[in-house]
């Protein structure tokens, strides 16, 4: 009837999990409660969960990664703190059953519900904006995507309460994880949610990919676009090419557990390294996938801080797009150590030395473009620099694992480990705080305080060398990844370094949250009422802060690169704005409930899968199918803005920017 | 300032230059919509060639058991084959008559169409179920994992395509010609032909070369 | 300033765009050459008039060709201006492809000879 699901299941004798899950369960009932005593199903039904607005969805986005990255960071300091203790003679708290399931679940949150997420979520809420249109190609889609992706990380979170998590690392290498070896729910439970979670970010790929090339303002041509939506085409058109190969994999290995196939298995004929291949053909895009968007990110950050355009835009889209193309030449220098042989090594060793050119054309571009510009030291700048720095040294290392005599050494060491902790925190963690503090005003109407983001970015920064640099050091010492117990005392020393790093990091973590809540407390001292805070240079500070759902009261003519700056100048210079436009009513997509009722069905499809209860699998697949097909026979797509609203709103909007022009005019 | 100087400063809404294709301003729908499917097919097609690279590796690894020359009658897989390709002909033929709003052709071609991918699909089963039989079945081999896998997710995309088809008949029949109507009929066409293509890798490499003497 | 017809200037993948002889005229001249390549493909495979190695890439460019026959006459892919996107997509996709599948056969084989694993005692088993 349950399938292997039994009270087993439920940690009851193991306190760190139990503890967890009541700590948890009670924190959600405690929200639960607070949202029906005030009120505010209606509300957040209507407005946020069955949103088809991209802006919403990239805030629900990032509100779940920054969820994540609490959750992510809760498995690091245990991580930690283990092999501090775990020195010698000790055994240190968690065995390593236990140990093993962290770091798993750890690297899994950190990169598919933490980083993909919030990167994902920018995109949502910035490229639509920057592109000078009201919304993304295909916004239901949109919703579908995020609620897939949601259902995946309920699914990883479950398992600590019920079940296990894999005990395998992030990518689940077999045989190890093959039945054999991993008979019980961990690996499932893995492969499901990445699968549901992997199939709403294709979509996500498609509707951007399509979004950029087909829906974009008048005169906006390719050679106009901002730079972080070049990044976001870049790293969408990676996620059409890649991640297939992920649902393929993990498909051929759920085979292999369910039905008894031999794709990766040790006998039958199956080749593990087989598995090896075809994940790095996923994930060397992948980081590629995380990585362009940060980068586009720290342009723009660049540009409007500087006062000057992008230096070398041309060159810069074109590296974008080299980098996009030689990320899938790559991915063999992740394996190196697997025995291909010297010749394939080689060719391998020199794409991925080749890939840092255009990567150091970007650093160069950034420096160039701060270069002579009047520098204003905000949050996203602090970022900026020490992603420059940090980055920089992360690259570096990159280059020595890139040469293969090298990489037999240090492959799968603390070298490897602090190596990819410096590129993505250096980037991917620096690059969407930059976004975060950088468009946080867009989305809400008021700037977060500076003075604590300042202390969040150097909590990073110092936390991020106290944490890693030791662990390069121990890398060199032979010191290998994943490591439940130190038998090497002599590297007490350097953990207690890191464990203080981690610790610095966490209090920037804990005063994210703390920034969160002042900032909203204190709102009103920093209300952006212009909508454009930073003088920025871009067409998403052309509305007002939160926009109106619609986002522009008509679509906005682009006449160069940079269009909200040439038409901010010509504005300033001519004393005036431009012509009121002639206001038409504005169509705009439905809500819908089918992306959290097909993620619902989704969720317990997967669960039920996961613990072998066949006849509920099917009942939601045939749920979800009849949910799909219900939504399809809709006869109403969309709703109707009338005239009316669009022109008050936008009128409004005008008051607001003559008297800002009047200022600017007066200041001048 | 004159109007003309106005529109030179871009200080009037409606006159960006043309700065070539596609930038005066969002598509349409009709073409947006077949776009964003085109792209999620060729994601499907990088899927398959993950699938094809497993079943390349994998060709060899027969652990003793059955070998492809052993167990793939040409004969089937010829009807097979004509079979699909007549159901992708006639796909298009539904096109034609729905482009030009003819209810009972395009009613008439889509069932022609199912029924053709219907034909392909008993065919294959069959198959499976033979080769099942006579214990070749995927656990007995990484070389038979890989051809079971590899054939059978293109039929599971058959299976897709058939209840696609299905509830397009339904949906036309109800609701005619409107426009999202139509363009989801344009996207299952794709999808349809896409298969077609699939198939001709897969009758080539695993059933053709992979019983050349 | 003449206003475009932006429908113009792009085409929807697949749909077929002109008048009802022509637009049939495609598809049956599409099913004539792949029933004939087709028919070619599997009298190639089956025969021993042709030498050996080259029956392989022979069947490889036969299903090239066929792909290509459904890519214009079915799908209507064309290398005229308004299809540059349709074009652009289906490159970037087969690039990926190819990437894909000749990297690991690339790589796999390349790791097999340098490990005796069970392929090599498998073949072993299948000649003796």
């Amino acid at each position: 009837m349950f399938g292997r699901l039994t009270w087993d299941a439920i940690p009851f004798n193991q306190p760190i999990p139990l503890i967890t899950s009541i700590v948890v369960l009670c924190a959600i009932g405690a929200i639960v409660a607070w949202i029906t005593w005030n009120r505010w199903w209606p509300y957040l039904w209507n407005e946020w969960i069955t949103s088809t607005d991209h802006k919403r969805i990239g805030v629900m986005y990032i509100v779940l990664a920054l969820v994540m990255l609490v959750r992510g960071f809760a498995d690091a300091l245990m991580m930690r703190a283990q092999q501090t203790v775990a020195v010698g003679a000790s055994q240190g708290y968690l065995p390593p059953e236990h140990y093993d399931q962290i770091f798993s679940a750890h690297g899994t949150i950190m990169i598919f519900f933490m980083a993909m997420p919030f990167i994902i979520g920018l995109i949502n809420f910035v490229v639509p904006l920057q592109l000078g249109v009201r919304d993304v190609a295909f916004p239901t889609m949109n919703n579908v995507s995020f609620w897939l992706t949601a259902s995946g990380a309920l699914l990883v979170n479950l398992s600590l309460f019920i079940g296990e998590f894999a005990r395998t690392g992030w990518l689940a290498f077999p045989p190890l994880s093959e039945k054999a070896f991993s008979p019980g729910v961990g690996v499932d439970y893995y492969l499901v949610a990445l699968q549901i979670s992997g199939i709403g970010t294709v979509l996500t790929g498609v509707n951007f990919v399509t979004t950029i090339l087909k829906i974009r303002a008048p005169g906006m041509s390719y050679m106009r676009m901002p730079i972080f939506t070049w990044t976001a085409l870049a790293a969408n058109l990676l996620i059409i090419a890649a991640f297939p190969v992920l649902t393929a994999t993990y498909a051929m290995l759920m085979l292999d557990r369910y039905l008894g196939f031999h794709f990766f298995t040790n006998d039958g004929g199956g080749n593990s390294m087989l598995y090896m291949n075809l994940i790095w053909v996923w994930g060397h895009p992948e980081v590629y996938i995380l990585a362009l968007p940060a980068f586009g990110v720290f342009s723009e950050v660049a540009s409007t801080f500087s006062g000057k355009p992008l230096f070398g835009y041309r060159s810069m889209v074109f590296a974008t797009m080299a980098i996009c193309i030689i990320s899938f030449c790559v991915w063999l220098h992740h394996f190196f150590t697997m025995g291909a042989g010297a010749d394939v090594n080689a060719i391998f060793g020199i794409a991925s030395m080749i890939i840092a050119v255009p990567t150091g054309v970007k650093i160069f571009n950034w420096l160039f473009t701060m270069y002579g510009g009047r520098v204003r030291f905000s949050v996203p700048i602090h970022y900026l620099i020490g992603f420059m720095l940090t980055f920089a040294i992360g690259g570096m290392t990159g280059v020595l694992l890139a040469i293969p005599p090298v990489d037999f050494v240090v492959h799968n060491s603390l070298f490897l480990v602090a190596h990819f902790h410096n590129v993505i925190i250096g980037l991917v963690v620096f690059g969407v705080m930059a976004g975060y503090t950088y468009w946080f005003p867009k989305a809400f109407g008021f700037t977060l305080d500076e003075r604590l983001g300042k202390i969040i970015f150097w909590c990073w920064f110092i936390g991020f060398y106290l944490a890693w640099f030791p662990e390069y050091a121990l890398g060199f010492m032979g010191a290998t990844r994943r490591l439940q117990h130190i038998s090497d005392p002599s590297w007490q020393p350097y953990l207690d370094v890191a464990m203080i790093g981690a610790v610095v990091i966490l209090a920037g973590i804990v005063l994210t949250v703390v920034q969160l809540l002042y900032s909203i407390k204190t709102r009103e001292q920093r209300r952006d009422i212009t909508g454009d805070p930073w003088d920025g240079r871009t067409l998403e500070w052309l509305t007002l802060s939160p926009p109106p759902h619609y986002n522009f009261a008509v679509l906005p003519d682009v006449h160069g690169e940079e269009a909200y700056w040439t038409r901010k100048q010509t504005a300033i210079k001519l004393d005036r704005l431009i012509d009121e436009p002639n206001y038409q009513p504005i169509e705009l997509p439905l809500n819908t409930p089918v992306g959290v009722i097909c993620a619902f069905f989704a969720s317990l499809c997967g669960f039920a899968v996961i613990w072998y209860i066949w006849w509920l699998a099917i009942l939601s697949l045939i749920g979800a199918f009849a949910v799909f097909v219900w939504y399809a026979w809709r006869d109403e797509h969309e709703h109707i803005i009338p005239v009316q609203e669009v022109r008050k709103n936008a009128r409004e909007r005008r008051r607001i920017r003559e008297e800002h022009l009047q200022n600017l005019s007066q200041s001048v | 300032m004159t109007s003309s100087e106005a529109v030179a400063v871009g200080l009037t809404h409606g006159r960006s230059e043309d700065t070539g294709l596609g930038n005066r301003g969002p598509q349409s729908k009709s073409i947006v919509v077949p776009y964003g499917f085109w792209l999620f097919v060729l994601s499907d097609m990088v899927l398959f060639s993950a699938l094809f690279a497993s079943y390349a590796t994998l060709v060899h690894a027969t652990d003793g058991g059955p070998v492809a020359s052993q167990l793939f009658d040409r004969t089937n897989v010829a009807i097979e084959t004509a079979s699909l390709l007549l159901s992708s002909f006639v796909c298009g033929l539904a096109i034609i008559a729905a482009k030009r709003k003819n209810l009972f052709w395009t009613e008439a071609w889509l069932v022609l169409t199912g029924l053709l991918g219907l034909v392909f699909l008993v065919i294959e089963l069959r198959e499976f179920s033979g080769m099942i039989a006579i214990g070749a079945g995927p656990q007995r081999s990484a070389f038979l994992s890989a051809f079971f896998t590899l054939v059978g997710c293109h039929g599971a995309h058959v299976t897709a395509g058939l209840l696609w088809i299905g509830t397009m008949i339904a949906q036309i029949w109800a609701k005619g010609f409107q426009p999202h109507v139509g363009r989801r009929l344009l996207c299952l066409s794709v999808f349809w032909h896409a298969l077609d293509i699939i198939w001709v890798a897969i009758f080539t490499i695993v059933y053709l070369i992979g019983t050349l003497p | 300033m003449t206003e475009i017809d932006p429908e113009a200037l792009n085409v929807a993948p697949g749909e077929p765009h002109d008048s009802l002889l022509t637009e049939t005229l495609s598809y049956v001249v599409g099913l004539a050459l792949a029933l004939v390549l087709t028919g070619v493909s599997f009298w190639v495979a089956s025969t021993s008039h042709l030498w050996g190695p080259g029956v392989a890439v022979g069947l490889v460019v036969l299903a090239i060709a066929q792909m290509g026959v459904h890519l214009v006459f079915f799908l209507h892919i064309t290398s005229g201006p308004d299809n540059t996107n349709n074009v652009l997509a289906l490159a970037f996709g087969i690039m990926i492809v190819f990437l894909v599948m000749i990297g690991t056969i690339w790589i796999m084989a390349h790791l097999s000879t340098m490990t005796p694993g069970p392929e090599l005692t498998n073949l072993q088993m299948q000649r003796g």
